[in-house]
Formats: structure tokens, C-alpha cells, sequence
């Protein structure tokens, strides 16, 4: 393995045959292209990784541009640092794309949620609300009971209740990477991934692949 | 257009796709893994709805099996449907077929369209 992951974007979801002949609804990921902005040593850091940056700023700030001279002056939106096994050696200002996933592999993505607002108990953690029937009034999404009585006499902190839902950082593990268009570099993974289109993804080399 | 994304996606537009449409007979030549050979089976029926949807439309045929009603859904550009064959053209007045489930024997039978 090399470096463990890039930076993307989300393009949507689409339909696509596999090597089978099923379709697989799947999420295509514009990965790359991602440039190397800096490296970390185990000599120098104590462990091996690589800094990437990807995608076009409008402007960057002269602390930025100085940075992202090294690599070929760039001027890059992203940076995202991911590691690596330190058997492939990588040069500053390298470019990287969607080669680095083939169709058959699994992929973790990871990207903020869409934000759904201030949601009550019923949405956001899947809670029944009262009863519909039988002299009801005003109980029907209510979350019921938070807590005991005098003792311990407070809320316990982490008590599941209405609030801000979404927008939030969300990993889906283990997406097979069904087919790779590598003219656009574009990989299509089965399954949804987090974000409205046209967001900003982290996929990388799944972690936990069950045996 | 609305399917942008087609035009990234590695799903391959059939090479011939004869003009079909509701109401119309046709041969569909789908492929078929048993075991681990592959074959041709032939399902022949009437085309009950077509949905455009760029590279991923698909149609549905219909067809009494031993007086059972079928309905086989295909996509069109699949790569396990080998090839569609259009065996008569129906003349139809809607574009999905569904009261056709509720007919059977001689109610069931659709006009054919004739050349103009």
C-alpha cells in the first residue's frame, strides 16, 4: 500500500453495471487530482505520511501561497493529510488521481453529513412519540420521560433530545469500488455517501475489511 | 442534460436498439448463468412499460406462462440482454400497459399497428 487515502468530490449517484452484468446504485467521487504539499518523516515527525491538496482556490493567503510554493505553486482549496507505509516515496508537487483505487477494492469515504437543521426526538434519534390515540392532546412527537425524580434530580448529561442534526463528520466503511472511469478519473462506489453534491469527500483504503 | 452523469459512467449504450414501444411484441434474448455455464433464454411477451432514463432505462415484458401472468423487467443496455427483437407492433392508447394484469385470453389482445 501506498498512501491511504485522497481528497474528492461528490458528483451524485448513478446506476452501474458490474463485471456481472447487475446494477449497483452507486455514488460516483471525482477523486484527485491531489498534488503533494508536504511530508511527514519518521525521522522528522516520528511517523510517515503525506500532506495533499486538492482542488482550485479562488485566492490563497500569501502564508498559504508560501506554503504551496514548494509543490509547484498551486493554488490549491484543500489540504488533507493521510498516511502512508513508507514504501512508495512520493516527491513534493507529485499528482495523484483515482489510479489508486481499483474496481474491487473497498473504500472508506468520509464527509459532512447534510445539515438538517434543529430536529426533534422523533427525527434525530428515532424515537417513537406518544401515543396517536386514546385523549392524546399534544404528546404526539413528545420524547416521553428524560430522567427520574429527586434523585439524582438533574438530566443526565448525553440525554438523547431535540437539537442540531446533520452537518455534522460521518465515515461509511467498506464501499465497493465498482467501476473506475480513468479518462475523468472518477470512481463509482456502491452505496450513498455522506453530503449534497458537488461536496468535498476523503476516501481511503478501508480499515476494517471483515474476513 | 439530466443524465450527465451518463456520459462518466463506464455503462455502455447498446449498439443496435430497435425502436419499440408499449403495446408492441418483442423477443427479448437475455442471458442466463446456470452453474457455471451460460446460456440463451428467450422471453417473449408484450411490452407493458418503457422507461427512459438515459443508459439506465429499462422495460418490462409480459407473458402467460402456463396461465400464469410473467413480467420481466430488463434493462435496456444491459450486458446480459443479448438482443431485443421486435415481433409485431402494437396499437396502444397509454403509455403503460398495467390494465392489461386485470385481462386475460381475448380481452387481453391489443390491436396491431399498421404501417402508414
Amino acid at each position: 500500500m501506498s498512501i491511504e487515502g485522497l481528497l474528492g468530490r461528490k458528483l451524485g449517484t448513478v446506476q452501474v453495471f458490474d463485471e456481472k452484468g447487475r446494477l449497483r446504485g452507486t455514488t460516483a467521487i471525482e477523486v484527485g487530482p491531489c498534488f503533494v504539499t508536504e511530508l511527514r518523516t519518521p525521522e522528522k515527525h516520528g511517523y510517515s505520511a503525506v500532506q495533499v491538496g486538492f482542488g482550485d482556490a479562488r485566492k490563497v493567503t500569501k502564508p498559504e501561497a508560501g506554503h504551496l510554493r514548494a509543490s509547484g505553486g498551486n493554488k490549491l482549496k484543500h489540504l488533507a493529510e493521510f498516511r502512508t507505509d513508507g514504501s512508495t516515496s512520493y516527491a513534493l508537487g507529485d499528482r495523484l488521481g483515482a489510479e489508486l483505487f481499483d474496481p474491487g477494492a473497498k473504500v472508506d469515504v468520509t464527509s459532512t453529513s447534510k445539515g438538517r437543521g434543529y430536529q426533534g426526538g422523533v427525527r434525530r434519534h428515532n424515537f417513537s412519540g406518544g401515543p396517536r390515540t386514546h385523549g392524546q392532546s399534544d404528546r404526539h412527537r413528545a420524547p416521553g420521560s428524560i430522567g427520574s425524580g429527586t434523585t439524582p434530580g438533574r438530566v443526565y448529561k448525553g440525554t438523547r433530545m431535540a437539537g442540531h442534526m446533520g452537518a455534522e463528520r460521518v465515515t461509511v466503511r467498506n464501499l465497493d469500488v465498482v467501476a473506475r472511469n480513468d479518462d475523468r478519473g472518477v470512481i463509482f462506489v456502491a452505496g450513498s455517501v455522506p453530503g449534497p453534491v458537488g461536496s468535498l469527500v476523503r476516501v481511503r483504503t478501508a480499515r476494517k475489511v471483515a474476513k | 442534460m439530466a443524465y450527465e452523469l451518463d456520459t462518466l459512467s463506464p455503462n455502455q449504450a447498446r449498439e443496435i436498439t430497435p425502436d419499440f414501444g408499449s403495446g408492441d411484441t418483442v423477443r427479448v434474448h437475455a442471458k442466463v448463468v446456470e452453474g457455471d455455464k451460460e446460456r440463451i433464454q428467450v422471453f417473449e411477451g408484450v411490452v407493458i412499460r418503457k422507461r427512459m432514463k438515459g443508459l439506465v432505462s429499462n422495460f418490462t415484458v409480459r407473458k402467460i406462462a402456463s396461465g400464469v401472468g410473467v413480467e420481466r423487467t430488463f434493462p435496456i443496455n444491459s450486458p446480459r440482454v443479448d438482443k431485443i427483437e421486435v415481433m409485431r407492433r402494437g396499437k396502444v392508447r397509454r403509455k403503460n400497459l398495467y390494465y392489461l394484469r386485470g385481462l386475460t385470453g381475448k380481452a387481453a389482445r391489443i390491436k396491431e399497428k399498421r404501417a402508414v
